[in-house]
């Protein structure tokens, strides 16, 4: 168990105030919850019968099968692979309603604008469509036709979406595993059936489907979403703000958005900034909006919008009580916030028919009527703003700068200014030299397993210190962004000699007049594709499979499904990929094994389980170091 | 003194007595770490059940200590001050003599072929890992007479209940 709950300080200074106001926080039934389940804690539990409920003894003295005779093995596999199922289905379907959005906006039937045509124009061409002699909308309904013809693929044909974007040589590995998917929402089902009663019971053959369900999600979910999503509302370019329930601001009308999909999230933007002149009227200075978890993220990358804090904090934004709407999407909103919300003035708003929250105020979303719910939602704000007691309020005076908005394409053109011809020779050429000695991808949640913040934090710290660059996304990104680790100080203060001139040299190359930072924040958590994306840039520049490459990707706290099937699809693109949480699989030896290292002779990758957060900065830079070795790069 | 009591009305039948008392038992003292060990650790506590009631059953520390008085080798013992009974494992000879005079199935057979039964958690200074584990306090670690008193009370209101339903 943990000892502090948290190592921000506005997390720190918002649960005093959540003592004193009588709130129950997640720390809170954290605690209450224990001990929690060994059986459930080692992935031998099995209830996909009803025959059921089966649990394996893992030391041997009571059952070592369930009832139909399904062993350790079989039951540690079959949960992971539904578990893996389960976070690629939230981001398929998550990708699914904005290819949907690109269709109905390309049809004119709904005002979303297609802001990128660049991107739309690489994407089609990528695709093998005739890019360049097609206008816009006609276009962008031929890349929603490839995106639908993968969903509603009834041959045994790869997913085009995965054949047009994934490395060469990772797919030749894939093709002798028979594990490209199809159709993946035939993938999803095919899961669910494989792990039912009376299905498979090979262990190896339940793992290579989870590395499927990684592949499902890492094309068909994650590199989808952030491809439909740039083209609709622009790829992102760097953007300076700040981060921390500091932003939100006691004489502003404070609207939080949280969850993850931008087709909401970008209208509450657009339209708080249309009305923001009423605020007037309520005796506000203006709305202040502010986002939390990955829409956050999402505004935060494309229109500048502070962050406000992460998955864990999530409730101590309302104990703030200087919020006066929160809206929420899809995944990771806790339904505790309907009681924590009642405890203040604040309205908190559900909007998707998959995640309604008694307590809450349901305003219906659809792309359709999406202006009118926005407007709707800000005004809501407007109003419960006039009802806010300032003597609940306290926002603590926490906040860091931070620059974020590193698309592939950003990071691209500030490495133009060094060499206009081959962008990423400069990157390269630091990586082959040790300036840089490797890359790490810091992403994923907060686990309340695990000191809020801490092990993003600590372990990005030593591996700046010998001179790894870090990338990161959803709530590590926000995890660092806090800590000042998202700006030029930053890299003064944290980042090794090497490192730290290489990052002053690009910093003053593209006219920043300072040193990049040195987290590069490149979005959410469906934008782990433009890791994959830059990943894929630099093994096909450099002619290697990413399998060789010193990258490594971390979830430092993970807690959800989704950083799972995440997980999954950097293990299967060959990277090795830490884990700061045990994951529910030490009850089977085989599949433990299996994962950490048996599987990693065919695949590539790895997982790589270390919950100290300096033993895993270190295991991480000798896995690169390994890399770096086999390379023929000096240590 | 504090005994080990059973509410065994709250026993769902989960079994996560039987893992954390092997778990205290290991090595590491964790769940991840015992489950990692070459040599298993043993359980002491089992969960018996007839369908309908669930009773997590363990030695019960009887006072006239028939394992101690069939015991042979010398090997099961009462430590000092009317402390727990407990197996001295060098000197189990392995008879069986305790196993067959327990009226509880208390005892069972370890690795090295020597009795093992519950030894209240000596390691851990006598704080049993399986009442820490039990999600719904059906175990408990309780002197006898305020266990006895929260019983007399919990049938007043059962009374209290009946009385007003006849009403």
């Amino acid at each position: 168990m943990q000892n502090e709950r948290s190592i921000d300080p506005a997390a720190l200074d918002l649960l005093k105030k959540a003592a004193v106001d009588g709130i129950e926080t997640v720390w809170d039934r954290y605690e209450a919850q224990q001990p929690q389940c060994g059986f459930g804690n080692l992935g031998v539990c099995c209830r996909h019968c009803i025959q059921g409920p089966c649990r394996i003894d893992p030391f041997g003295q009571g059952p070592t099968k369930g009832i139909c005779g399904a062993t350790a093995d079989v039951i540690v596999a079959r949960n992971l692979l539904r578990q893996v199922a389960a976070g690629a289905s939230a981001h398929v379907d998550h990708a699914y309603d904005a290819v949907e959005a690109l269709e109905l906006a390309a049809e004119g039937k709904i005002d979303y604008p297609i802001t990128d045509e660049h991107k739309l124009r690489s994407i089609a061409a990528g695709l093998g469509l005739d890019a360049a002699g097609q206008d816009l909308k006609t276009l962008a309904l031929e890349v929603v036709k490839v995106a639908y013809a993968d969903m509603g693929s009834h041959s045994q044909k790869p997913m085009q979406w995965l054949m047009a974007h994934a490395p060469k040589q990772r797919i030749a590995v894939w093709e002798s595993l028979g594990i490209i998917p199809r159709n993946p929402d035939r993938e999803i089902r095919e899961a669910l059936h494989q792990t039912t009663m009376g299905m498979d019971a090979d262990p190896v053959n339940l793992l290579l489907a989870t590395a499927k369900q990684g592949l499902v999600d890492g094309y068909a979910g994650l590199k989808l979403a952030t491809d439909m999503q740039d083209i609709l509302f622009g790829t992102p370019t760097p953007v300076v703000t700040e981060a921390n329930l500091g932003v939100l601001k006691s004489d502003y009308v404070n609207l939080i958005v949280h969850g993850h999909v931008p087709l909401l999230s970008e209208k509450i933007v657009q339209w708080a900034r249309a009305l923001a002149p009423e605020a007037e009227a309520v005796g506000a200075k203006g709305i202040q909006v502010a986002g939390i978890c990955c829409t956050g993220n999402e505004v935060l990358m494309r229109q500048g919008v502070p962050l406000a804090t992460n998955y864990l904090a999530q409730e101590l934004a309302i104990v703030t009580g200087a919020v006066d709407v929160m809206v929420v999407d899809v995944q990771c909103i806790m339904p505790s916030l309907a009681k924590v919300a009642s405890c203040y003035h604040t309205e908190l708003i559900t909007t998707m028919p998959i995640a309604k929250i008694p307590g809450a105020t349901h305003v219906p979303f659809s792309l359709e009527t999406a202006d009118e719910a926005a407007q709707e939602i800000v005004r809501k704000a407007l109003t419960a703003y006039t009802k806010r007691d300032p003597r609940k309020v306290h926002i603590p005076d926490h906040r860091a700068k931070i620059m974020a908005g590193f698309s592939v394409e950003a990071i691209s053109s500030a490495l133009t200014h060094l060499d206009a011809e081959q962008p990423l020779k400069p990157l390269v050429d630091n990586i082959a030299n040790g300036n840089i000695l490797g890359v790490v991808a810091t992403v994923g949640c907060n686990n309340v397993k695990v000191t809020h913040d801490i092990f993003h934090v600590e372990m990005v710290k030593e591996l700046l210190k010998n001179n790894v660059l870090v990338v990161a996304t959803g709530c590590s990104a926000h995890a660092l962004a806090k800590a000042g680790l998202m700006n030029s100080e930053g890299t003064e203060q944290f980042a090794g000699a090497s490192l730290k001139a290489v990052l002053t040299a690009i910093g003053q190359a593209a006219g920043l007049g300072a040193p990049l930072p040195p987290v590069l924040h490149m979005g959410s958590c469906v934008d782990n594709s433009r890791i994959g994306d830059l990943v894929t840039a630099i093994a096909a520049y450099l002619g290697v499979d990413t399998a060789s490459l010193p990258v490594a990707a971390s979830a430092p706290e993970p807690q959800h499904e989704k950083a799972l099937s995440i997980g999954t699809w950097a293990v299967t693109m060959g990277i090795t990929t830490h884990l700061g949480v045990v994951p529910p699989v030490l009850g089977s030896k085989q599949v433990t094994e299996l994962l950490t290292d048996g599987l990693t002779g065919v695949i590539g990758g790895k997982f790589y389980v270390e919950t100290d957060p300096l033993r895993a900065a270190q295991g991480l830079i000798a896995d690169i170091r390994v890399k770096r070795q086999a390379l023929g790069l000096p240590n | 003194m504090k005994q080990l009591l059973v509410r065994s009305e709250t026993c769902v039948g989960c079994k996560s007595c039987e893992l954390a008392c092997a778990v205290s038992h290991s090595e590491s003292k964790t769940l991840f770490g015992a489950v990692l060990e070459l040599k298993r650790p043993r359980k002491r506590i089992f969960v018996e059940t007839d369908g309908i009631t669930n009773f997590p059953l363990q030695c019960r520390q009887c006072s006239d200590m028939p394992c101690v008085h069939a015991c042979m080798a010398g090997a099961m013992y009462q430590e000092p001050n009317t402390g727990p009974i407990q197996v001295n494992a060098e000197k189990c000879v392995g008879c069986w003599m305790c196993v067959m005079v327990c009226p509880f199935g208390a005892i069972t057979e370890g690795p090295a072929r020597q009795a093992v039964k519950c030894d209240r958690c000596r390691d851990l200074d006598y704080e049993p890992a399986c009442v820490a584990a039990c999600p719904t306090k059906a175990l408990q670690w309780a002197d006898v007479d305020s266990f006895a008193a929260a019983g007399r009370r919990s049938w007043v209101t059962h009374l209290k209940e009946a009385n007003n339903h006849a009403e």
